[in-house]
């Protein structure tokens, strides 16, 4: 079986050692045109993750919080978009977006990653809450603090890990993701994905093997640090069962 | 603090932003994509308000119903190799310690997120006659000569299952963990082999799953869209593929519509197949 870590190994031999030179990862710092898709790719990435996180947030709080049975049905909404192909999101977007005249805008793009992936952080959030003991929420109310305050010093703390992980998750998915930023924004400026992928039709280059390693690094470390920081069994065990 | 039914508009406040984020950028762009599949287009690459059926009268033509059933094919191929990959796989995961688990979840983690553009361009690396494994079967003696395995059906099928078998995983994983270790060990003290008591105890207890993890590849495997592109000649297309070259090059945006909503049709029929299935076999 090939697994991801002899599946990296192979990548490498597969080429000549000397086009694994650092020349080549300078060059995406360096070669204008791989850079403004790095630059696009990770500012998309990073206000995307926020705002899928912005939208998760209170959205699971809230069901936590509140007896509110029509309120899943958001629940139900923010998993949808992250079970369906994903072709049907993005299509989605391109005719919302050509319809609605803002075709093109770099913001739509942001908007349609964090809608995307909001799935994300709901579902890390919602695990989050739940393993929050109400108990200390009742002893806060008890001793006189109103719902703010107790959001502020009790549940904002104990949450804080899942916010993170949930950011985090999100933004290497956004980062590494190809048709939903192509179909929003791919004729007007190119993501890290769809640069590779044009870069891919005009044969291969050693650039491109280097940007490739560099999201295999990237993505590992981030997992990486949800794992350091995480309990990421537990992550793994509610995420699935909620898909 | 208890959790009581929100009252007023100052509790129910948490609520109306993202409830508002997710209906103008989820349902409204999905209604749109449904209101142009009914449009009529036009030449030039517009199309018009209307309510004609000529978009989803094309799905009888011979060309659809290729690609459709191609993709159907490949995306049971796909879903049934992954899941006969990961069952044991993720066992072996779930029975490990603590520690070996985290690796291998960020290590899946990694390859699920990874674009699909790199998977592709790293398996038609590993493919190709150039740079590709055959030269080192060739150095080992074991081919006469390098060979190319891009484009082919193998190639998608391979990097394809590469991609959902980490799905098929993390789906597994969490009934896998959960499993009673006990029911193992009575079979074993009953006296079943190792081998007899995985096929007779762990996956009959796991069916349920086992079912959901084949519907959830599937789905996954219908909507993989560059693979099929990177490593396959275009006889490989998939509907996917099919409908973003209608929307952006032929600039068919009601047909690409009509297909796109078919396939959340499939979709969501499998989905609920899935929990009712689930339901069925609790009761």
């Amino acid at each position: 079986m090939v697994t991801g870590v002899s599946f990296n190994e192979k990548q490498n031999l597969a080429f000549p050692p000397q086009g694994f030179s650092l020349h080549w990862f300078a060059q995406i710092f360096s070669d204008p045109e791989w850079l403004r898709a790095l630059i696009a790719s990770v500012l998309l990435a990073v206000t995307s993750a926020a705002l899928a996180v912005v939208i998760a947030l209170p959205l699971a709080w809230f069901l936590w919080r509140r007896v509110a049975p029509w309120a899943q049905v958001f629940q139900l909404l923010g998993v949808a978009p992250f079970t369906l192909p994903p072709v049907i999101t993005a299509l989605g977007f391109l005719t919302f977006w050509a319809t609605s005249g803002f075709y093109g805008q770099p913001w739509t793009a942001v908007i349609a990653h964090a809608i995307f992936f909001v799935t994300l952080p709901l579902v890390t959030l919602t695990l989050g809450f739940s393993s929050i003991d109400r108990s200390l929420t009742e002893a806060a109310a008890t001793m006189g603090a109103d719902d703010r305050t107790v959001f502020r010093t009790v549940v904002l703390p104990l949450i804080l890990p899942y916010v993170v992980s949930g950011y985090a998750f999100a933004f290497v998915l956004s980062l590494n993701e190809y048709i939903v930023a192509y179909m929003t924004i791919g004729f007007v400026r190119e993501t890290l994905p769809i640069k590779v992928f044009n870069a891919l039709r005009y044969g291969y280059t050693p650039t491109m093997a280097a940007v490739s390693v560099l999201f295999v690094a990237v993505t590992a470390a981030v997992f990486g640090l949800i794992a350091r920081f995480g309990d990421l069994p537990r992550l793994m065990g509610a995420m699935s069962t909620k898909d | 603090m208890r959790r009581e039914p929100a009252r007023g508009f100052v509790q129910h406040l948490p609520v109306i932003f993202p409830g508002l984020m997710l209906t103008i950028f989820f349902i409204v762009p999905f209604g749109t994509m449904v209101a142009v599949s009914f449009f009529r287009r036009q030449q030039g690459g517009f199309y018009v308000p209307d309510f004609v059926l000529a978009n989803y009268a094309r799905f009888l033509t011979p060309f659809f119903g290729n690609v459709l059933i191609f993709s159907l094919y490949l995306a049971i191929a796909v879903a049934v190799v992954s899941l006969i990959v990961a069952v044991p796989f993720t066992y072996l995961i779930a029975r490990s310690r603590r520690q070996t688990q985290v690796i291998w979840l960020v290590a899946l983690l990694s390859i699920l997120s990874l674009s699909e553009v790199i998977i592709g361009f790293a398996w038609s690396t590993l493919l190709s006659r150039t740079a590709g494994i055959t030269n080192l079967l060739v150095w080992l003696g074991l081919m006469q000569a390098p060979q190319a395995l891009v484009p082919g059906f193998g190639a998608v099928l391979t990097g394809m299952v590469y991609q959902a078998m980490p799905y098929a995983v993390l789906v597994l994983y969490p009934s896998m963990v959960r499993l009673d270790p006990t029911l193992t060990e009575v079979a074993r003290t009953l006296g079943a082999s190792p081998l007899k008591a995985f096929f007779t105890v762990v996956l009959p207890a796991l069916r349920t799953t086992l079912i959901a993890t084949l519907i959830m590849a599937f789905i996954f495997a219908l909507g993989s869209y560059l693979l099929p592109q990177i490593l396959g000649r275009p006889s490989h297309w998939t509907l996917s593929v099919l409908i973003t070259d209608q929307a952006l090059y032929q600039s068919n945006m009601p047909f690409a519509a009509a297909m796109a909503v078919f396939l959340v049709l499939v979709s969501l029929a499998l989905v609920s197949l899935t929990m009712f299935a689930g339901k069925k076999l609790e009761a």
